[in-house]
């Protein structure tokens, strides 16, 4: 029992600090530096992210498996189907699903939870094409992680993401006093500041759990 | 008209790089610039799949009802995407190893995306054309210039051909040792900031 939770633990020690998906993969750069202007809308975009992360890469998951990979449709029943190789079919469905996934949320949230739908804003819209949550579906279908797995990576590369930015927010907040020179105004200190921020993340390479 | 013509064309190359200007595609910029040969690879799959993408959304940019445009879009630029996948994995295996998952992020790389819905829903087949091809060419124009600058300082190297004489390296008995920071995720970062900085100092672009 304590050897499983350790595995997983570790995962998410692995997602969120060693293999940042931002800093590490450089996925979400996009939203990252379009957001992190201000910390309470970095806010609302991270945990908009952990919450379609969490539910996309486990759906996506479960697709992969019983629709897509060699062999995957054997439980229809249906003679023939061990021979069908959907594979090639995977960025499509990923994407339909991450953008079917995120419209349903919407709705759902606009129902049931009016305050946090009106907090997210325009961000869930936005994160059908966030590059880190196609990134987190790609590289689960990649690494070949089970369902737990997938679960733990999805809400654990989101919670890295989420960490990331906000960071990123409140260092920018901080630069307004500065003086930087002209060209570097804007997205080129951004960039060299993230640089900064992921040395510092190379830091926790070493971790082991 | 030809004057236009030229200006959809060249304008994105250097003055308005869709990387160090329009700041769209910045994940791919800097996760494939490890090596030249996957940059240019990578650059090459991105202008395909861009001048395709504009091309069939402005042929059918008066067919396309503006309520679900987005899911269209992303449903032609992803079986491009395919596409390209499939050709790579077929003739550049190795290659298509190495750019591992972002071959697909093409899909969700914004530079596809706001070409699509910034110019190609708005422009004639001709200029949609050359907008993309103009964008694919800018950026991979600085995708190259990462990879080079990264190459080199990294592992001493561009496209795997050693430029530095092995006498030089500390284990020889040199004074030489490689920049492994430049193949870490910062030293991407601090390359491609200090080369935004570059092309808006000589541009003369100050963003407020």
């Amino acid at each position: 029992m304590l050897e499983i939770l350790e595995h997983y633990l570790s995962l998410a020690t692995k997602s969120i600090f060693i293999e940042n998906i931002l800093l590490a993969y450089f996925l979400g750069m996009c939203s990252f530096l379009a957001i992190s202007k201000k910390v309470e809308t970095s806010i609302g975009l991270g945990i908009a992210v952990i919450f379609v992360n969490g539910i996309t890469v486990p759906l996506n998951w479960l697709i992969k498996t019983y629709l897509l990979m060699p062999g995957a449709l054997t439980w229809t029943g249906i003679s023939g189907m061990d021979a069908v190789d959907l594979s090639f079919l995977t960025f499509i469905t990923f994407i339909a699903t991450i953008a079917a996934s995120v419209q349903l949320v919407e709705m759902l949230l606009d129902k049931f939870s009016p305050s946090l739908y009106n907090s997210l804003g325009i961000f869930l819209p936005l994160i059908a094409v966030n590059c880190a949550i196609l990134g987190s579906s790609l590289f689960m279908n990649e690494r070949g992680y089970n369902l737990a797995e997938s679960t733990v990576f999805g809400i654990s590369s989101g919670i890295g993401f989420a960490m990331a930015i906000v960071m990123m927010s409140a260092i920018r907040f901080k630069l307004k006093y500065s003086n930087v020179p002209d060209g570097l105004k804007g997205l080129g200190i951004t960039m060299i500041l993230t640089g900064l921020l992921s040395m510092a993340y190379l830091s926790f390479s070493g971790i082991q759990l | 008209m030809s004057i236009r013509k030229n200006i959809v064309f060249s304008d994105p190359i250097i003055s308005n790089n869709p990387i160090t200007r329009q700041v769209l595609g910045i994940c791919s910029a800097l996760a494939v610039t490890v090596k030249v040969d996957s940059a240019i690879v990578m650059a090459f799959a991105l202008t395909f799949v861009l001048v395709g993408s504009n091309t069939i959304i402005s042929i059918l940019r008066k067919k396309i009802p503006s309520n679900v445009r987005i899911i269209v879009q992303l449903t032609i630029i992803a079986t491009l995407v395919i596409m390209t996948d499939q050709l790579l994995k077929a003739f550049l295996f190795d290659i298509s190893k190495q750019l591992s998952v972002f071959v697909g992020l093409i899909i969700t790389n914004c530079i596809v995306m706001g070409r699509a819905e910034a110019f190609a829903m708005q422009n004639s087949l001709k200029d949609s054309l050359l907008d993309g091809l103009g964008n694919g060419i800018g950026y991979g124009a600085v995708l190259i210039i990462v990879a080079i600058i990264r190459e080199f300082l990294g592992s001493g190297s561009i496209m795997n051909i050693n430029l530095l004489p092995a006498s030089m390296y500390v284990e020889n008995g040199g004074w030489y040792v490689n920049n492994g920071l430049m193949l870490l995720a910062p030293g991407a970062f601090i390359v491609l900031g200090l080369l935004i900085w570059i092309q808006r100092t000589v541009t003369n672009y100050t963003e407020e």
